[in-house]
């Protein structure tokens, strides 16, 4: 029994793996900057290290900072928390269909939903013989990992880090930037991915860096709705 | 803040982004059959949302200011170009991060 289990669980660790590394590099940079963040604030390594633990959504984190050295206002973190994270809602709609079936692991999948973790899971091409619900749960696992460690380090050692990592950040971009490829090259119509580009620069154009989230999704949901009749009609977008 | 109060907000925090994650997962259960329109967004969001993340990404770059976005445009078209070249998903990332970083650390 033990060495039926060893069989799925391993190969698909060995295949999840080297998909997470740019995640490795991008997450310990933005961890240890949310941990030192956290650390110059001027609260314990214990908040940052809880917080990437439970919370696991690097944006509204950095925001929760603020909020907590704000005034006592829990509905306001609730309301900014649901903008800012709206977008995982699309999210969970893309992976009705790939999550299922995969047992008790479906509620860790769900909860580590990160944008990155969204991003490999539903572009990953997963080989046969590898064990779809646990190489997910991998890819899950490693990312909240990296996040949780780089938040704890930066937490604990804060401020007597010095290196010039000054740009490392793009590693996210780049990995999008090739995800996004990705994409493209499977799809036979590029209507959507032309889309959300199109639209979500509009949205930013008009909104601001701050608030455009919510107005592009709004926007996207409504143009793919109106031309669902005509996209369906030329065949699926696959 | 109080210590409570503290754990009160950062739960809110947690509560809400939760909220985000599952509420797809309870209204369209694995057992029952999804309505086709959600179907059909399932199938043509997400070619949107990863245009959407990579707008996300370059949000704060300023057209107007500072490097004016030239060292993002260069090394995004490393990116596209080293993917077309070699599909290798590890190189084009490490390739386009390296050229970004010698970009904003050497030149501008």
């Amino acid at each position: 029994m033990a060495r039926l289990q060893q069989a799925k669980w391993f190969p698909a660790l060995k295949a999840a793996f080297p998909h997470t590394i740019p995640i490795f590099a991008g997450f310990w940079f933005l961890g240890l900057t949310y941990g030192i963040y956290m650390n110059v604030s001027g609260f314990s390594f214990l908040y940052p290290m809880l917080m990437s633990l439970t919370v696991f959504a690097g944006s509204v984190e950095f925001v929760a900072v603020n909020m907590l050295l704000g005034a006592f206002n829990p509905l306001q973190a609730f309301a900014m928390t649901l903008m800012i994270n709206a977008r995982h809602l699309f999210y969970g709609i893309s992976m009705l269909d790939k999550y299922k079936g995969t047992g008790w692991k479906k509620f860790y999948l769900i909860f580590g939903m990160c944008d990155e973790s969204f991003s490999i899971n539903y572009t990953a091409e997963i080989p046969k013989n590898i064990d779809r619900g646990w190489f997910m749960f991998f890819v899950t696992l490693l990312n909240h990992f990296y996040w949780f460690s780089g938040a704890t380090l930066g937490g604990i050692f804060g401020s007597l880090i010095h290196f010039n990592t000054e740009g490392l950040d793009f590693v996210m971009t780049a990995m999008f930037v090739v995800i996004f490829m990705e994409q493209w090259m499977k799809d036979k119509k590029h209507t959507s991915a032309l889309l959300g580009i199109g639209l979500s620069l509009l949205s930013l154009i008009a909104f601001g860096a701050d608030k455009f989230i919510i107005p592009a999704m709004v926007a996207i949901l409504a143009v793919l709705t109106l031309i669902r009749r005509p996209i369906e009609k030329g065949g699926a977008e696959e | 803040m109080t210590l409570t109060e503290q754990i009160i907000m950062i739960a809110m925090v947690v509560f809400a982004t939760m909220l985000t994650r599952f509420v797809p997962f309870l209204l369209f259960p694995a057992g029952k059959s999804t309505p086709k329109y959600i179907q059909y967004l399932g199938k043509v969001l997400p070619a949107a949302v990863f245009g959407l993340l990579v707008v996300y990404c370059l949000k704060d770059v300023s057209l107007f200011s500072g490097s004016h976005g030239i060292p993002e445009a260069i090394s995004i078209v490393v990116v596209i170009g080293l993917h077309l070249w070699k599909k290798q998903m590890l190189l084009s990332i490490a390739g386009g991060t390296v050229c970004y970083m010698l970009l904003v650390q050497l030149v501008f």
